[in-house]
């Protein structure tokens, strides 16, 4: 049961990409055509104050409610896997229109094809732990 | 009401977003969905064909809890915090779009020529979704991370490796956007 309060925290994240239309097709495809300012401010603004939440909690400002202080898994190092996956996310992302957080609150807007992009998405990670051996990092 | 009925601007969902990712560090966790990829692949067995899902899922379940939530989020919202589903675009989009060969742009938060039952259900329309999934789950996992985790929190925390990812989503979402959906409707 201590985990229902991630299930909560789901639902508010679930509730503001749907009211923000971030799970709308139409707005990736905006976005990418620069013909609106509504995505670019919504990742804007979010890692601006981002920026200042992560400065409290490294500074210890701000503890967990453990007390603790937060420790940051920093992102793993390499210019072709952030580049060359990002590449590829990009591709997906522009036309699919979702990246995994939208995908799920549409599966709960109802939306049945995005279980087939949910299912491409599971193959895709699975394929990439299963040939990445074989990739430039 | 009107307030919450009415599509939330950026100015709210952006610093909601922040808040968001706030919740799950006082909570001890972090901010970052496509991980959650890898834990349903080791919950559906993918650890008996590939060495890397042996890992166990269940020090995970608080992050499938939060997608169960996102899944909550998107129904709830869609039963009871909105009255239409149409999107307010820009008409140069509109006009874009049907250019292109997508008709009705707005209408719907989805388009139906990649969207509706009927498309899915035909060899061309399956093969985009499934291939749009593959491209954003291969693409994450590759990457590390996906809006989520490199965009907001990777960004956030000012890591080098996550403004270079998040170049790379936008290279690929331009050459996808400008020169590749252009030719598949």
């Amino acid at each position: 049961m201590k985990n229902i309060k991630f299930l909560l925290v789901g639902v508010l994240f679930g509730i503001i990409l749907s009211k923000a239309e971030i799970i709308s097709w139409f707005r990736i495809y905006e976005m990418f055509k620069f013909q609106s300012f509504h995505m670019y401010g919504i990742i804007g603004s979010a890692v601006v104050i981002g920026i200042g939440l992560m400065f409290l909690f490294k500074t210890k400002k701000i503890k967990t409610i453990q007390g603790e202080a937060i420790e940051v898994i920093a992102k793993k190092k390499g210019v072709s896997r952030n580049l060359l996956g990002g590449i590829i996310f990009g591709l997906g992302w522009a036309l699919g229109g979702a990246c995994p957080g939208p995908m799920f609150a549409l599966v709960g807007k109802g939306i049945l094809p995005i279980l087939v992009v949910l299912l491409g998405a599971l193959l895709g990670a699975f394929t990439y732990h299963a040939v990445k051996q074989k990739l430039p990092h | 009401m009107d307030i919450i009925l009415n599509p939330w601007p950026w100015y709210v969902a952006g610093p909601l977003i922040a808040f968001t990712m706030f919740l799950l560090f006082y909570f001890g966790k972090y901010f970052g969905v496509s991980s959650n990829l890898e834990n349903i692949c080791a919950l559906g067995g993918a650890g008996k064909f590939v060495d890397f899902f042996k890992f166990d899922w269940r020090k995970n379940t608080w992050n499938l809890m939060f997608i169960l939530g996102i899944i909550l989020g998107g129904f709830i919202t869609n039963e009871w915090l909105i009255t239409s589903d149409t999107v307010i675009l820009s008409p140069q989009t509109i006009t874009d779009l049907s250019a292109i060969g997508i008709q009705n742009a707005g209408h719907n938060f989805l388009p139906s020529e990649i969207f509706s039952t009927e498309s899915m259900l035909t060899l061309k329309g399956f093969a985009l979704l499934i291939g749009a999934g593959f491209l954003v789950g291969f693409g994450s996992r590759y990457a590390g991370g996906c809006t989520s985790g490199h965009g907001i929190m990777g960004m956030s925390n000012l890591e080098t490796p996550s403004f270079i990812a998040v170049g790379g989503f936008f290279i690929g979402g331009l050459i996808m956007t400008w020169f590749i959906l252009p030719h598949i409707f």
